[in-house]
């Protein structure tokens, strides 16, 4: 690639691969796009064979020059999976099976017949298509980072540059001073997306004011937190733009060479990133003299062994450097004295992906989304008890009411909001009273929770918060580095007394030490993971303490979850029909027939068997 | 600190008192400038600077979590708390969770009263243990090897071992392995150390804070045949051994305590008490030769010395390509037990088989080289047991010999008796090449050369270098210490950047006065001193105080030449004082 005209010109001639998916009709040669999810969700849920079978049944009804099958990255609503498109209605398969391909392409690419009962529910009315953002999921989404996710073909460059691919960096190379650059990534006011939310201008310019031979671009792809996976969906659907993103950033500091750091747990993403970094460098967009300049900007990909400490950043590159990824104590921080002690800018992936946005659009484009403090947009993972679980994307400020309720769809089977788990096992649960609150780093970190990744878990009235605490910690414990004592030795001491407070051996005095372990845990750890596992039992302890004193005072989980509290009773309703008495695995169910049944709860191992086999709803468990 | 030249100061304050400093000082070291006694574990100057174990934390203004003091720089303005409630509470409550997951074994532990987690305990104000033990489920103890024992239910991952053994000794064989709580120092694939390239250097005892890592203590062997009157039991102890022993019983650093040492000896009941320094004149006269023989006749250069066994073993594991770079001559205390199981023996007419040698060593790879099977004579061992300073001090203590109350005794003077200042600078850095110097240049220049202080190969730096005209040719040296610092050497050696005559290894950082046998000092008392020059400074007055300053000048080693050995490198010396080396893997297939 040799100058900004040459890829004007490239972008000209791509642009009728994605034109139908525009709605533009008249400049495709295809009649049809049909577009394939093939996140890692879909195509555990067989998208690749679907993908086989709509190119078996196009062959049959000889639409293969007509019609195109795309692989894209995810749609975001993973409940629906796997989702299948098909433009230029935009209809909007759901639940695909490899059987239904056969239907859509007779019905829908032959014949021209939408098949209205495989549409996502809320995508028509009546036979009437819903542009796609006017679906409910996507309607309050603002998608930034995931623009291109679902959108292009990840596996191929000239769909990237149809979109205004690798213009932001021929914009910074040609036409923009490393400085220039800085000040419009600092007036954007974006904040890393991974976790800190420390400015990322600010980082850049660091690094860019340490003189060093050499300096290094490193991605922070080790995303870790429980249910949470924007990073890997951005790297499986728009690979490019971590790319573009990341020669961006060693434009702009001085670096030369790029490092992306993914879990090896990510296939998928570590697959597509690589064949992005072979088009690129084929096509002269990474490599030397990039567009005839002076700079030059190569990339690796490393992979990580799936540790969560590698996820802070002095571990990461510690693991980089091949040694055990455990963290190291900042200052120095990897800005001045990073990668084999060289000035390194590492940023999470998903800050990456809005940088060439920003300096096409322009830092005011950016900074006008979002709140004081808090600009942009935000990724989240919806998971748990939520309607659409899956990947969404929001401006910031949008309240937690309007996350849950309107895109995430609610709460499934009618059941009640409860409590909403930020950040992951290193953020803090929130409740009914704090939904109204607008999402923005500020605001999560002083109800104390935390941004995070952008994990979001909500619970219903059937979730037990002790038992809430007791997940995360566990995930803790097992991924404490085991470098300081606090970390190391304490998340597992709280997790012995929360383990006494979900068995009924605790006291009321332990609800107190727990804490101030907690809090002594939090000041005194070595690395974000240590100073943030607490968070989870502080939050809770904070905002359901009743839920704990339930459990030890009186010996109860209020939401009955915790077994050892639990005991199994037949009740004067039991008609004697004996099912319960021969289906019991331990023989603790006695009783003549026709005769009321009585559970001896020393025996009763709480297996639950019983009230699953009984039909007149006789065993009450409290 | 780190590394930067140009010295600027910032001002701060610590616990409200005013403090000007060096801006590459951390919390820590500007503290100790106004006598606050920040308290530290896991920190080990030069060696451990991580952060790891959170007890030295402090309050810094503008920060909610606190912050290690060991690794924290100052900055301009800075206000720092060193014991408010905040702290003393996250001191205590860390302190409890480390304690959770270590041997309560105190009494009986190699450690017991000399052990900075159970000093660091008492000073917090621990005095119950609310949690239950966290130990892992398995844990190791190791006592396969000669040298070392490694028992894992008294780690606390301090890591202070990991560290010298990967960034000092440059072999990392501990480290981390596993997560979470199970987390534990260890070897590769958890082997014993016996079965690892570990040089037994012991680098890592002298490290540990308290009693996970430890020497093998043999003294049980040298009680019993002190008591066994058929056996003719000798003794003889290093240099470097004088320069320390003192510190186990409350004497200041630097003490040099040769006169109650030999007392101490006599009185537990040895026959004979030497000087190791005999065979490290010895060692000169074979080792010299051995180098003028290389110069002379197109030998492979450049010679590297070898009476350091951590090293040898280092440089057999590690860089078996310079196997015929090291000198042939065993080390002074394998020549000693040579000698006394062979010359000494004739001329009292003793059976060498009832002759046992004792070597108190200030060096834990020591034992390990006596069991060396090539280093034997007729089918005995040159050296029958070897025990550390601390063992010998252990010994006095058990024989309740108030070390105090002793009066200076003599070493004997028969036979080995005397020796140099030469040979008694062997004990530190710099020493063995002082020495060789002495005697090489006298012998290249053909004349008695007045002026012997070769002051450029002393002092502490890690790798220091001379370059000398003797005899008209250009005669380049080099000392090093530390195998990491050994293993830099080489490789530039290897790469051809640069290029010797001759070459001084010492396996440790400083030298044998440093060794892995010394005395324990605390992290507090080495951040204050470098004891490696106290001890060192014993050595240097010793030598300035001896008439005899070259090997060459001992009459006991001219005698034995003369009687018994005719020259060096003669076939009998080559018999008796020399050796030879095998490349070893590092980690057989098995």
């Amino acid at each position: 690639m040799k100058s900004l005209q040459e890829l004007e010109n490239l972008k000209l001639q791509s642009q009728k691969l994605v034109n139908l998916r525009l709605g533009d009709r008249q400049n495709s040669p295809h009649k049809h796009h049909v577009l394939i999810c093939q996140g890692t969700g879909c195509v555990s849920a067989k998208a690749t064979v679907i993908e086989e079978a709509f190119h078996e049944h196009l062959a049959k009804h000889n639409l293969t020059e007509d019609v195109v099958v795309a692989r894209t990255g995810c749609f975001g609503i993973c409940e629906a999976g796997p989702v299948v498109i098909v433009y230029p209605e935009g209809a909007f398969y759901s639940h695909v099976t490899p059987e239904d391909a056969e239907r859509i392409t007779k019905n829908h690419l032959v014949e021209g017949n939408v098949v209205t009962d495989l549409l996502l529910e809320g995508s028509s009315v009546g036979d009437k298509i819903i542009p796609i953002n006017e679906i409910p999921f996507y309607k309050k989404q603002k998608r930034v980072s995931l623009a291109l996710c679902g959108l292009i073909n990840p596996e191929n460059i000239l769909e990237y540059i149809a979109f205004d691919g690798y213009k932001a960096l021929a914009k910074a190379v040609l036409e923009m001073s490393p400085k220039a650059i800085i000040d419009e990534i600092k007036e954007s006011g974006i904040r890393g997306r991974g976790g800190g939310g420390f400015s990322t201008g600010r980082k850049w310019e660091f690094t860019m004011n340490t003189q060093a031979d050499q300096k290094y671009i490193v991605c922070n792809g080790d995303e870790g937190d429980p249910g949470a996976f924007m990073d890997r969906s951005i790297l499986e659907g728009d690979p490019h733009a971590i790319i573009e993103a990341m020669a961006i950033a060693g434009y702009a500091v001085g670096a030369n060479q790029g490092y992306v750091y993914v879990r090896a747990e990510y296939p998928i993403a570590t697959n597509r990133l690589q064949i992005a970094i072979d088009q690129a460098k084929d096509f002269g967009l990474l490599g030397k003299n990039i567009f005839e300049s002076d700079f030059n900007f190569d990339l690796e990909i490393r992979l990580g062994a799936g540790a969560f400490v590698c996820g802070e950043e002095t571990a990461l590159l510690n693991s980089i450097e091949g040694q055990r990824g455990m963290p190291n104590p900042r200052p120095p921080y990897p800005a001045v004295e990073g990668l084999w002690g060289k000035p390194t800018v590492i940023n999470n992936v998903e800050t990456f992906s809005n940088i060439p946005q920003i300096i096409l659009n322009g830092a005011k484009w950016f900074s006008d989304m979002g709140t004081e403090g808090s600009n942009g947009t935000k990724v989240f993972a919806l998971g748990g008890k939520i309607k659409n679980t899956g990947l969404i994307e929001v401006p910031m400020g949008i309240t937690l009411r309007e996350v849950i309720f309107d895109v995430g769809g609610g709460i499934p089977n009618g059941k009640k909001f409860k409590a909403v788990q930020t950040g992951g096992p290193s953020g803090g649960c929130l409740t009914e009273e704090h939904l109204d609150t607008p999402i923005d780093f500020d605001n999560l970190t002083r109800l104390g929770a935390m941004m995070g990744s952008g994990g979001m878990i909500v619970m219903d009235e059937d979730n037990c918060m002790v038992d809430i605490a007791k997940f995360f910690l566990e995930f803790t414990v097992d991924e404490s580095c085991g470098k300081c004592a606090p970390c190391r030795v304490g998340t597992k001491k709280m997790l012995n007394i929360l383990n006494r407070i979900t068995s009924g051996t605790s006291e009321m005095a332990e609800l107190d030490r727990l804490e101030e372990l907690a809090k002594n845990i939090k000041i005194s750890s070595l690395c974000g993971l240590g100073q943030t596992a607490p968070n989870p039992v502080l939050s809770t302890l904070k905002n359901f303490r009743e839920e704990y004193e339930a459990h030890v005072k009186d010996n109860k989980c209020p939401s009955g979850v915790c077994k050892d509290l639990l005991n199994y009773f037949i009740l004067d309703t039991c008609i004697g029909c004996t099912l319960c008495t021969r289906h019991c695995p331990v023989n603790a169910i006695t009783g003549e027939k026709k005769e009321v049944h009585h559970i001896d709860t020393k025996t009763c191992i709480k297996c639950n068997v019983c009230v699953e086999k009984c039909k007149f709803n006789a065993i009450e468990v409290r | 600190m780190r590394g930067k030249t140009a010295m600027k100061t910032v001002n701060l304050t610590i616990d409200d008192l005013p403090v000007q400093v060096d801006e590459n000082m951390t919390v820590l070291e500007a503290a100790l400038q106004v006598g606050i006694d920040i308290p530290t574990l896991c920190f080990l100057k030069g060696v451990c600077e991580v952060g790891d174990c959170r007890i030295c934390v402090v309050e810094v203004d503008g920060f909610d979590n606190l912050k290690s003091a060991c690794v924290f720089p100052v900055s301009e303005g800075m206000v720092v708390k060193t014991h408010t409630k905040k702290v003393r509470l996250s001191r205590k409550s860390t302190m409890e969770l480390i304690l959770a997951t270590h041997s309560k074994e105190c009494l009986t532990c190699c450690r017991s009263t000399n052990c900075e987690l159970q000093t660091l305990a008492e000073e917090l104000g621990i005095t119950e243990l609310y949690y239950s033990d966290e130990s892992p489920e398995e844990v190791t103890y190791d006592d396969k090897s000669n040298s070392i024992i490694r028992d894992q239910s008294k780690c606390i991952l301090c890591a202070r071992c990991a560290h010298v053994c990967s960034k000092t000794q440059g072999t990392g064989i501990l480290g981390f392995v596993g997560r979470g709580v199970k987390t534990r120092v260890t070897t590769a694939f958890d082997k014993s150390l016996a079965d690892t390239p570990c040089l037994f250097c012991g680098q890592c005892v002298v490290s540990c804070p308290v009693g996970a890592i430890s020497e093998k203590v043999d003294i049980d062997k040298v009680w019993d045949v002190l008591e066994d009157p058929d056996i003719h039991v000798v003794v003889q102890t290093a240099p470097a051994v004088r320069s320390a022993l003192g510190e186990e019983f409350g004497l200041p650093f630097g003490t040099n305590v040769q006169g109650k040492m030999v007392a101490a000896l006599k009185r537990l009941g040895f026959n004979k008490v030497y000087d190791t320094s005999f065979g490290a004149d010895l060692t000169i006269m074979e080792e010299g030769h051995e180098l003028l023989d290389r110069l002379n006749n197109d030998g492979v250069l450049p010679m590297i010395t070898s009476c350091s066994p951590g090293w040898v073993r280092y440089c057999e594991h590690y860089y078996p390509e310079f196997i015929p770079n090291l000198s042939s001559c065993k080390s002074p205390h394998q020549m000693v037990g040579a000698v006394l199981k062979s010359y000494y023996a004739e001329k009292n007419n003793i059976d060498p088989a009832k002759i046992f040698v004792v070597s108190v060593m200030p060096c834990t790879s020591k034992k390990d080289e006596a069991a060396r099977p090539e280093l034997s004579v007729n089918g005995l061992q040159d050296v029958d047991c070897v025990i550390t300073t601390r063992e010998l001090a252990k010994m006095i203590r058990i024989g309740r010999i108030d070390f105090d109350m002793l009066e200076d005794a003599e070493f004997d003077r028969d036979l080995l008796g005397e020796y140099t200042g030469a040979g008694i600078s062997f004990g530190a850095t710099g020493g063995v090449m002082e020495a060789s110097l002495r005697t090489v240049a006298d012998i290249m220049e053909s004349k008695e050369l007045r002026d012997i202080d070769y002051t450029q190969v002393r002092g502490m730096s890690d790798i220091k270098e001379a370059t000398l005209v003797l005899g008209g040719r250009i005669f380049r040296v080099a000392v090093v210490h530390g195998t990491a610092a050994a293993g830099r050497l080489l490789d530039l050696i290897k790469s051809g950047v640069t290029t010797y005559d001759f070459i001084e290894v010492m396996g440790c950082s400083g030298g044998c006065v440093a060794g892995g046998g010394q005395p324990h000092v605390t992290a507090k008392e080495k951040m204050k001193l470098d004891i490696r020059e106290a001890r060192a400074n014993v050595l240097r007055e010793v030598d300035n105080s001896k008439d005899y300053r070259k090997s060459h000048q001992n009459p006991q080693v001219q005698k034995l030449y003369t009687d018994y050995l005719g020259k060096p490198n003669s076939q009998k010396a080559h018999e008796l004082l020399h050796t030879h080396y095998t490349a070893k893997e590092k980690f057989p297939l098995e």
